[in-house]
């Protein structure tokens, strides 16, 4: 393998591993916002990272432009969501998790 | 070089498949919110490397439109969710 396949691989793993590790945050945590936490990893170093890599490998062509542009554009609106959620939560009226409180 | 790739779209394929576990099983509407928000993330990052996998550049012109529809989508129903209406008269 050529050292830019082998450094595209390595940007690929890291992104899959953040996904998988919003994953297993989803099932374990708590409750809601616990949860919304562990997944705005997945929305921000996940995304970057495969796309990232994705980039390396494609090399200079309009294609890395395109790839940046959706990159560039969700790395603002993933955040920008999640705290829209989180404020949606808030305001209803959902309780935070305490220790020693029931896991929901 | 297919083989990283196709390792990786696996990989989120399996985490979307878990994801919908929580989207149908949990508690509340908002459980079931963020659940289908993050699906949305790894559905544009699916699109991208699918469009590796194949070699073919038109997904992600597909991925980018998917990647403003999810955003409007996931703030749209936010504001529902906390208001109970759309547009106040």
């Amino acid at each position: 393998m050529l050292p830019i396949e082998i450094l595209s691989t390595i940007f690929l793993a890291g992104g899959a591993f953040f996904m998988i590790a919003g994953t297993a945050g989803l099932y374990k945590f708590p409750d809601f916002y616990t949860r919304l936490h562990a997944t705005g990893k997945c929305d921000t170093m996940g995304q970057v990272l495969i796309i990232f890599g994705c980039m390396i490998y494609e090399g200079w062509s309009y294609i890395t432009i395109k790839l940046l542009l959706v990159s560039a554009f969700y790395l603002l609106a993933g955040p920008a969501g999640t705290h829209a959620l989180m404020k949606a939560g808030y305001v209803t009226g959902i309780k935070p998790w305490k220790k020693g409180d029931q896991r929901n | 070089m297919i083989i990283p790739f196709l390792v990786t779209g696996i990989l989120i394929g399996c985490t979307i498949l878990a994801c919908s576990y929580r989207a149908m099983i949990g508690p509340g509407t908002f459980n079931r919110i963020v659940a289908a928000n993050v699906i949305g993330t790894k559905a544009i990052v699916l699109l991208v490397v699918v469009g590796f996998i194949f070699e073919r550049p038109q997904f992600l012109d597909i991925a980018i439109m998917y990647a403003a529809i999810s955003f409007i989508g996931t703030i749209i129903i936010a504001k529902y969710a906390e208001r109970g209406e759309l547009c106040s008269p």
